[in-house]
């Protein structure tokens, strides 16, 4: 399943240029390139082979490593290799390989987060429906909801960053950088979009929670004699987290394929941002590199759910 | 004040002062109501009933007459978590062995309820959950009331699923609910609701969503369960056959209240209330021959909101007309005795009733 999707993907985006026309060996070399250049381009990036050839070459890239040669001028792409970027001259690899530890931070911290925080308002708004307490939280979800990221995000940096000075967000994020580098600069994008999702995961509990209050065999646990905690964590939780886990499998996966508008908001060198700047600057081979690493996180998200669902639901469990 | 049948069973008047009764389990005078946007239902509406250990009481009417109402007030499941659904409030009183549990400590009664009074449900599949293994869920039925491990819990689940008849049972408590037939789900139900000796079993519908097969079985199964733990057993049903066979006493519901109640082989065999009559000429009996078509009750259960004045039978009872004055459309009957251990809520006097039924009702049934 994974596989095929991610073939899917790749086929699309690794086509759709080709047949829009586009002469990609002139958006490598720029306009103002000479026709001699540019066709050295051309031969050097085996633009001239026949379209399964290069596909089968690009594929072959990704485990094997490739050269790009054009006679005596060769480049050696070592694997994996996803081709070089028309911006930089650097291996998409190595734009990929510095994004994903910021987009995985910014992923797991958020999602540990906006979990906690979501999971407990939900739960806590089903048991006293119809409460002050529930009415707010409600209140603010909706809030939560509605707010975009790059209003959040920005008002977050202008209280904490710029008026306070409570937090210190570095301008770039590299792996040498201490924890405490990381922490400091990813704190507000984690909340800022934890936010968002906690308010989507606080109405889907609380709906969810009320829904499985109500089963038969919540009054079966009341009626054994189990004390409310009991009732309420062993009996109702257990079932209300099946559809959580399913939204929050797509969620995840979505997130790790790039978080597009925190890490622009934010400035962080994710994924995100790197598409960004990629799509802006016609680069193909990274624009290709980045949509197929999200391909892959939300596959493997879908994947890992979906095993999970066997461990809850022992119904699932056939066959 | 109180007075027991030979059976020992569901016979008093309702008592006014709470003091302690001598029976193990009386209800006083139970009102349940539930406020709604459209107004008060009247669920259940002052009913009054004993019960001794080793007895069955059988519990007869429509839906939404208040059975279920009534078994989950007892238990003590209407007070807690309501979680802002409508709130029941509940008056009169529940005496369980000396106690009454409508004003006790809330805790005291989660306390007793699985351990001194268990339920069995209607829909097994759906009362049993669907993510823990039949054997777990019976573990932590018994864990909850005895400070035991694990594995002493677990050979006792075993024990209760070997005695309510589930073949292999050693291997079968690894099972989950859905992996059993509704038969088998129904007497795991049971052993999860008896593994603690309880002195009271409710028994709401338990037959309801079973094959006609296995309905039997499951009847037999508590009569044999009740005789062996020598448990009080309620059990609530629409279906008179099923009390009749099961019951020592009997007691008919419509509109939140008992409209009749005595001895089974009273109420089976010498019903006195039109509402009854109406229940057994609409049951198909193999006991007898059947001639005439099975006759339903005319018209539909009363709303709970806007109970009928006067008797709430009046306006679908084809005798509405034979007391006097129209009384039955402005005085609401009280419990009369209408022989002996037996009750009675209608206005018709005694030969009115005695001429209708040896006339028009005994010959048709």
């Amino acid at each position: 399943m994974v596989l095929v999707v991610l073939l899917a993907t790749f086929t699309v985006f690794f086509m759709l240029p080709k047949w829009a026309g586009q002469d990609i060996a002139v958006l490598f070399a720029g306009k103002s390139s000479g026709a001699e250049q540019v066709e050295g381009i051309r031969t050097k990036l085996g633009l001239g082979d026949p379209l399964l050839a290069q596909f089968w070459d690009f594929v072959k890239g990704i485990p094997m490593g490739r050269d790009y040669a054009n006679g005596t001028d060769v480049t050696h792409c070592p694997a994996p290799c996803f081709g070089y970027s028309f911006r930089t001259e650097e291996p998409v690899w190595n734009t990929l390989k510095d994004a994903l530890p910021v987009t995985g931070a910014l992923a797991a911290g958020a999602c540990v987060l906006w979990l906690a925080a979501g999971v407990a308002t939900g739960v806590l708004s089903a048991l006293k429906r119809g409460s002050v307490w529930d009415r707010a939280a409600m209140v603010a979800a909706l809030g939560g909801v509605s707010l975009p990221i790059f209003f959040t995000g920005m008002v977050a940096m202008g209280i904490f960053v710029h008026n306070l000075g409570l937090v210190h967000m570095a301008d770039n994020l590299n792996t040498g950088d201490s924890i405490g580098v990381w922490f400091e600069t990813l704190l507000l994008p984690w909340i800022v979009l934890a936010l968002l999702n906690a308010a989507m995961y606080a109405r889907l509990t609380r709906a969810t929670m009320l829904e499985v209050l109500g089963e038969d065999y919540i009054r079966t646990a009341r009626a054994k004699g189990l004390g409310e905690r009991a009732v309420i964590t062993r009996h109702a939780l257990r079932s209300a987290m099946t559809p959580i886990l399913t939204v929050f499998g797509l969620d995840l996966g979505v997130l790790l394929g790039g978080a597009v508008l925190t890490e622009s908001t934010f400035n962080l060198p994710g994924l995100g941002l790197a598409a960004v700047q990629a799509i802006s600057s016609k680069d193909l081979p990274v624009i290709l590199g980045v949509t197929l690493v999200a391909a892959l996180a939300i596959a493997v998200a879908n994947l890992v759910v979906d095993l999970l669902y066997a461990v809850i639901d022992p119904r699932v469990r056939m066959g | 004040m109180t007075e027991l049948s030979k059976s020992g069973a569901a016979v008093s008047e309702p008592v006014k002062a709470s003091q302690a009764p001598s029976a193990f389990l009386e209800v006083r005078d139970l009102k349940v109501h539930f406020p709604t946007d459209d107004g008060l239902v009247k669920s259940v509406d002052g009913l009054s009933f004993t019960l001794e250990k080793g007895k069955t009481l059988g519990i007869v009417g429509e839906s939404g007459s208040g059975k279920s109402v009534t078994s989950l007030g007892i238990m003590g499941l209407h007070t807690t978590g309501q979680y802002g659904k409508r709130k029941a409030q509940i008056s009169g009183e529940i005496w369980l062995d000396g106690t009454e549990l409508l004003s006790a400590d809330p805790d005291y009664v989660r306390k007793l309820r699985g351990r001194e009074m268990a339920m069995i449900f209607q829909d097994p599949l759906s009362a049993l959950h669907p993510y823990y293994t039949i054997g777990q869920q019976i573990v932590e039925a018994y864990r909850v009331h005895h400070k035991v491990d694990k594995k002493v819990a677990r050979r006792r689940a075993v024990e209760m699923l070997d005695r309510v008849g589930i073949p292999q049972p050693d291997k079968r408590i690894d099972s989950y609910p859905h992996e059993f037939s509704g038969g088998m789900r129904q007497r795991a139900m049971i052993a999860m609701s008896l593994v603690n000796n309880p002195e009271l079993l409710i028994a709401d519908e338990p037959t309801t969503a079973l094959d006609v097969t296995v309905q039997a079985q499951i009847l037999d199964l508590i009569r044999d369960l009740q005789q062996e733990f020598g448990s009080a057993v309620i059990i609530i049903t629409h279906d008179l056959g099923v009390v009749a066979e099961l019951s020592d006493d009997i007691l008919v519901m419509y509109g939140g209240r008992c409209i009749e109640r005595g001895p089974a082989e009273k109420v089976f065999y010498e019903p006195r209330h039109p509402y009854t009559w109406g229940l057994l000429g609409s049951m198909p009996r193999l006991d007898r021959e059947q001639t005439e078509r099975l006759i339903p009750v005319k018209g539909s259960p009363p709303s709970l909101i806007n109970i009928p004045s006067g008797c709430a039978f009046n306006p679908r009872c084809p005798y509405a007309d034979v007391p006097k004055d129209n009384v039955t459309r402005t005085v609401r009957p009280e419990l009369t005795v209408v022989g002996s251990q037996h009750w009675a809520a209608c206005h018709m006097t005694h030969e009115q009733r005695e001429r209708i039924w040896t006339e028009e009702i005994a010959p048709k049934l």
